[in-house]
């Protein structure tokens, strides 16, 4: 027999027992569902994070702060009082609410400098402004997004902020057009806007910056982006007047290291900066904590859908059990006009395989049909904040990975039917004496 | 002399073990030369199907020795014996065994399918097999839908589509009445002697029997030989005089 009539004979088969087959191909069909969506889900939410932090911009970038102290632990008490350590610093926006932890000096400062590896430092340096205006249009509050620097924008019109130009620049988020008196995105790049902001003194200083591009807003830190001009520029207003000293502990510093460090050498210099009493994270490594979680939760849902598939499987292997003992004559009738036993269990397998394509073929499909609508309803209501996000998004390797896995499924649970109407004897099917 | 289609020697079949054992065979010698009708008779249980399944390659004696054209069975390999099975043997069977939801063709065809042979090449050949016994118009129809004789006739179609050396035909009336019966029996010792078919018939009826050229007749699994043997030819005839 050849292997397109085993298919076609497997096909027609399987719709013999409409009922039993349709009751089969619908376990399936919940189990491959529910998969899809999963998956669907990890994708959007994946790629979403991915467009909003990623855009792999900074990718030689580590940020640095003081390892946590391990004196200050819960059961050794407080510790002995150290003069010559700085103050401890609020983290701020992000972080744990009241969490703090040690400052940077510039003694680390230097020391970090010094570390193999690294090309260049600076501390991190917040500044927080007063308002923005343009066009005398009136003055609005302003909020900077300290990660500006770090990560690549997702960019509505214009261009990325360039940190080694010498102009001041800015980028504005979306939300921040309407009310600045801008009509649109495009219009807004190339214009000068006012920032205002106090100096130590208490008296407030306004700087002229270029929009050079408007970005669509993040998750990861709402506002405007200022490049490093800008902030030397802002900060250097901000300390006017503070007595030396003052300003001089950071929460963290940003330091350069070569874009084409392997992964080895960046670990051999976290792990240098770790030995010196530094925490250093990459970019790679905060997105990377943060997909964990997403991933974390995925797999779950995915075991879930798995433990669907497999009760689905015994459906599979009833069903064919059940074909293979009202067939058992049919079976005889074959293997005595010559049907190998290899014939006899390809057949029963390629239907196995036949109900697992078609479960897993309509609840894929019926997945990204649900998922789609359910995912633009979403953007459109509950997660319009977030533009660009569409939380059900499918990737067709993905898809074909899960109606292969739900066949691979449907074939093992053949492979034991297939091998009890493979075994039958002829002779103990036709007999009926 | 020709080397025999099949020639069994001393064969003997058992099946169970222990005390459940029931020796279905107990040693039958005999020669089936092409060309030939050999009637095997015998009262239910007796072993007459036995040793029909056993001719055919369906089921491999315990003791005793059986050729296939000079060649013992057992030195032939799985593969070797599907073959025959499928292109030098046909089935005919008391109780049809056709797909009742596949159509008349499909059912016909079946053994040309399992052999391989392509869909246009299959379609003609089980048309042209149908055609043979004036089934050609129905070759679309359910197989549920036909008449015990016109099943029996599709029966014999799908035996005789691969153009075999032998048929094997177990009770081929058994379930029929006796005018299509007469009718089925036409047929096959048409073919026997219009082709030159080697015809094997599994019967308890006496008539079907005596229209064979030899008769071997089977009681509690051995050759009765009080009974075998000499053709009888008295009722030759009888039928297609009486039916055609």
């Amino acid at each position: 027999m050849k292997f397109i009539d085993i298919v076609k004979t497997a096909i027609a088969n399987s719709f013999r027992s409409k009922l039993r087959t349709g009751l089969t191909v619908i376990a399936i069909f919940i189990g491959a569902f529910t998969l899809t969506i999963t998956s669907g889900i990890g994708t959007g939410v994946t790629n979403y994070i991915d467009t909003q932090v990623t855009a792999i911009g900074a990718a030689d970038v580590l940020t640095i702060s003081k390892a946590a102290d391990s004196t200050s632990s819960t059961t050794d008490g407080p510790a002995a009082y150290d003069p010559s350590k700085a103050t401890t610093v609020s983290l701020g926006n992000g972080s744990r609410p009241g969490s703090t932890i040690q400052a940077l000096t510039a003694k680390d400062i230097t020391r970090i400098g010094k570390t193999p590896g690294i090309l260049n430092i600076d501390p991190s340096v917040r500044v927080t402004p007063d308002y923005i205006e343009y066009d005398g249009t009136g003055k609005f509050e302003i909020i900077v997004n300290a990660t500006a620097t770090l990560t690549t924008a997702d960019l509505a019109a214009g261009a990325q902020l360039d940190n080694a130009s010498t102009t001041d620049e800015i980028l504005l988020p979306t939300t921040y057009l309407k009310n600045l008196g801008f009509a649109n995105a495009k219009a807004a790049i190339g214009q000068a806007v006012a920032i205002g902001i106090t100096d130590y003194a208490g008296a407030q200083q306004e700087v002229r910056a270029t929009v050079v591009g408007v970005q669509n807003e993040t998750i990861l830190g709402v506002g405007a982006g200022l490049n490093q001009t800008l902030t030397d520029t802002l900060h250097a207003i901000e300390v006017t007047g503070a007595p030396a000293g003052a300003s001089d502990s950071y929460a963290t510093a940003t330091a350069h290291f070569d874009a084409e460090s392997t992964p080895a050498e960046i670990t051999a210099i976290k792990d240098d900066l770790a030995t010196q009493g530094y925490a250093s994270q990459t970019v790679a490594d905060t997105i990377g904590s943060f997909q964990t979680v997403i991933n974390v939760i995925i797999g779950v849902l995915n075991a879930f859908a798995v433990i669907a598939l497999i009760a689905a499987g015994f459906g599979i292997i009833n069903t064919l059990l059940m074909s293979v003992q009202e067939r058992t004559r049919e079976i005889g009738l074959m293997k005595a006009m010559g049907m190998n036993g290899g014939r006899v269990y390809t057949l029963f397998s390629t239907e196995a395989v036949f109900i697992g394509f078609l479960g897993s073929a309509l609840g894929a499909l019926a997945a990204v049909g649900v998922g789609s609508l359910v995912s633009n309803i979403l953007a459109d209501g509950v997660f319009s904040a977030l533009p660009g996000l569409q939380v059900v998004q499918f990737a067709p390797t993905s898809i074909a990975i899960i109606i292969g896995v739900v066949m691979l499924i449907a074939f093992l649970a053949g492979t034991l039917p297939a091998r009890a109407a493979a075994r039958q004897n002829p002779i103990d099917a036709l007999r009926y004496e | 002399m020709s080397v025999p289609v099949l020639s069994a020697q001393n064969i003997g079949k058992s099946y169970g073990s222990g005390t459940n054992r029931f020796n279905a065979l107990k040693g039958v010698s005999l020669e089936i030369r092409a060309g030939e009708s050999v009637a095997i008779v015998g009262k239910s249980g007796s072993g007459k199907s036995t040793l029909m399944h056993l001719l055919a390659l369906l089921d491999d004696p315990d003791t005793g020795t059986l050729l296939v054209e000079g060649t013992d069975a057992r030195t032939l390999k799985g593969t070797e014996v599907n073959r025959l099975r499928n292109q030098d043997f046909g089935f005919v069977f008391q109780q049809f065994f056709l797909t009742a939801n596949a159509t008349v063709l499909d059912n016909v065809v079946l053994p040309l399918k399992i052999a391989g042979v392509p869909p246009r090449e299959r379609k003609a050949r089980g048309m042209a097999a149908l055609e043979q016994l004036e089934l050609a118009d129905k070759a679309k129809n359910k197989a549920i839908t036909l008449s015990g004789g016109q099943k029996q006739r599709a029966v014999i179609a799908r035996a005789l589509v691969n153009n075999p050396k032998v048929i094997f035909a177990d009770e081929p009336t058994g379930n029929l009445d006796t005018a299509t019966g007469a009718v089925v029996e036409d047929i096959l010792f048409a073919l026997n002697k219009d082709k030159g078919i080697t015809l094997i018939i599994v019967t308890h009826d006496i008539e079907l029997a005596a229209r064979c050229d030899r008769q071997i007749f089977i009681r509690d699994g051995r050759e009765d030989t009080t009974e075998s043997g000499a053709p009888r030819k008295r009722h030759a005839g009888a039928h297609a005089g009486a039916h055609a």
